[in-house]
């Protein structure tokens, strides 16, 4: 049902985070980064099924691959 | 060999450049085969924890690019433990005699870290690029008291960094008048290299080694083209990685430090080449360049894949790097080179937090953070303007 819906749950492994930013360039309202370290701060844990593709960008482009979406 | 939709893809090489690549290729719809091989018998993994994490943390793990289900999730035939040995008439050739045959191929085998002469013949020398290096020196820093770090680039600060916290003994040697000095110019590498010396690092800079010294068989220290002897009992040899292409001798593709490449990452009709074994056109200034930065790895590989299947686009990155040492965290986007000006354009650097940007002909051509990550992020878009522009809020 949350398939359909195009519900889905984005997921960040903060260890392996090296604090590139580039999730918050393709998408910042779902990304944000600590002002002290550069760490990334995950704002909406489930974002609107239209910032689907740019979450999907900042997945592929994350140097660290610390981010993943799960489809709930 | 290149119709207009391939139907087999081989990659050689799977690491950072080669899996995106891979991934890349199947998120834009190609549904072709797609072979990904490579020599190493590991799941892909990522390379820069290496000089980090893996060391200073005694049961760290390798830390997969992706989990293994994903790649048959994803219909890539992962072939590890294989090696190529010769690119002939449209197929690649593996070491356990079996043939690739492709419509399109990406080239991705990255570099092999160059050795100190004669360190093989000694115990206790390391070079550091694969999980399995990076395990034995962990386990040999252990038993180590003294550490003789020679080259002082981001492998050999990062080493130097790692083995420091450990509690241990280390000296830095490097030619160059300061470390880093490729990616960070010489007043940050000034900066880096203070840095280093209050960590207590015995950092020689503007020093050559002349020769390895042994006794019975175990690495027993150096000597210096100063004339001076420097005892250690550890040695870890980080002076640069060369382009592994010999496997493409014959092929007829141009391997001048790298495979060479045009604007496009194209080395040849249907052939790409991405990471750090591809040494590709700029296309504003003509030049090649051969990255070795992780993100660039990635870019290039998705960037390859995406040319193999549609219009060709050229490739015209800014690349970012990072480096953590000690607490400080460096970051930096675009191209530094010899001569450029640098300025300061966030904070201060007596803070320890700042952004340095560097211009050239008036222009900005390449930033690097200091503990300054969101400043950085802001910062970006100013690369290829006026310095002028740096000011503006």
């Amino acid at each position: 049902m949350n398939k359909q819906l195009g519900i889905f749950q984005v997921v960040v492994e903060d260890h392996k985070c090296v604090g590139a930013g580039q999730c918050v360039v393709v998408a910042p309202e779902v990304f944000d980064q600590r002002d002290e370290d550069g760490m990334v701060v995950l704002l909406q844990a489930q974002p609107d099924p239209a910032l689907r593709p740019a979450v999907e960008k900042a997945v592929r482009l994350c140097p660290a691959l610390a981010i993943r979406i799960e489809d709930r | 060999m290149t119709g207009p939709s391939p139907q087999q893809i081989v990659i050689v090489g799977a690491s950072a450049a080669g899996v995106s690549a891979a991934m890349a290729l199947r998120d834009q719809g190609y549904a072709g085969r797609l072979t990904l091989v490579d020599a190493q018998p590991h799941l892909p993994y990522e390379r820069p924890p290496l000089s980090k994490r893996v060391l200073t943390l005694p049961d760290e793990e390798p830390s997969w690019l992706y989990p293994a289900q994903e790649y048959s999730h994803k219909a890539i035939d992962l072939r590890l433990g294989l090696r190529a040995q010769r690119l002939q008439e449209g197929a690649v050739h593996l070491d356990n005699g079996e043939a690739l045959p492709f419509d399109r191929l990406l080239i991705a085998t990255g570099v092999t870290a160059r050795q100190w002469p004669g360190q093989m013949q000694m115990q206790g020398t390391h070079v550091l690029r694969s999980w399995d290096d990076a395990l034995r020196l962990r386990q040999q820093l252990r038993q180590a008291r003294r550490v003789l770090v020679i080259g002082a680039g981001v492998l050999g600060c990062e080493v130097t960094a790692s083995a420091r916290s450990l509690g241990l003994h280390v000296t830095l040697i490097d030619p160059q008048p300061v470390p880093m000095q490729r990616q960070l110019g010489p007043v940050l590498g000034g900066l880096l290299a203070d840095l280093h010396r209050a960590q207590g690092v015995d950092l020689l800079c503007a020093t050559g080694v002349q020769r390895l010294l042994a006794q019975d068989g175990r690495f027993a220290g150096v000597q210096t083209d100063d004339g001076r002897t420097l005892a250690a009992d550890l040695l870890v040899v980080a002076i640069g990685a060369a382009p592994s292409t010999d496997w493409l001798q014959g092929s007829g593709l141009d391997l001048r430090e790298g495979v060479v490449c045009d604007a496009y990452c194209r080395a040849a009709d249907g052939i790409y080449a991405a990471g750090d074994v591809a040494r590709w056109t700029c296309v504003h200034s003509g030049k090649l360049r051969r990255v070795e930065h992780r993100m660039h790895a990635a870019e290039q590989g998705a960037h390859a894949a995406a040319n193999m299947l549609g219009p060709q686009q050229v490739f015209d990155p800014t690349p970012f790097f990072w480096s953590d040492q000690y607490q400080v965290k460096i970051q930096g986007y675009g191209f530094v080179e010899e001569g450029d000006e640098p300025v300061v354009a966030a904070g201060e650097v007596q803070s320890g937090r700042f952004v340095m940007a560097f211009i050239a002909r008036g222009r900005v051509t390449a930033l690097v953070g200091w503990n300054a990550a969101r400043d950085l992020r802001l910062l970006r878009g100013r690369i290829g303007l006026p310095r002028e522009q740096l000011a503006a809020a």
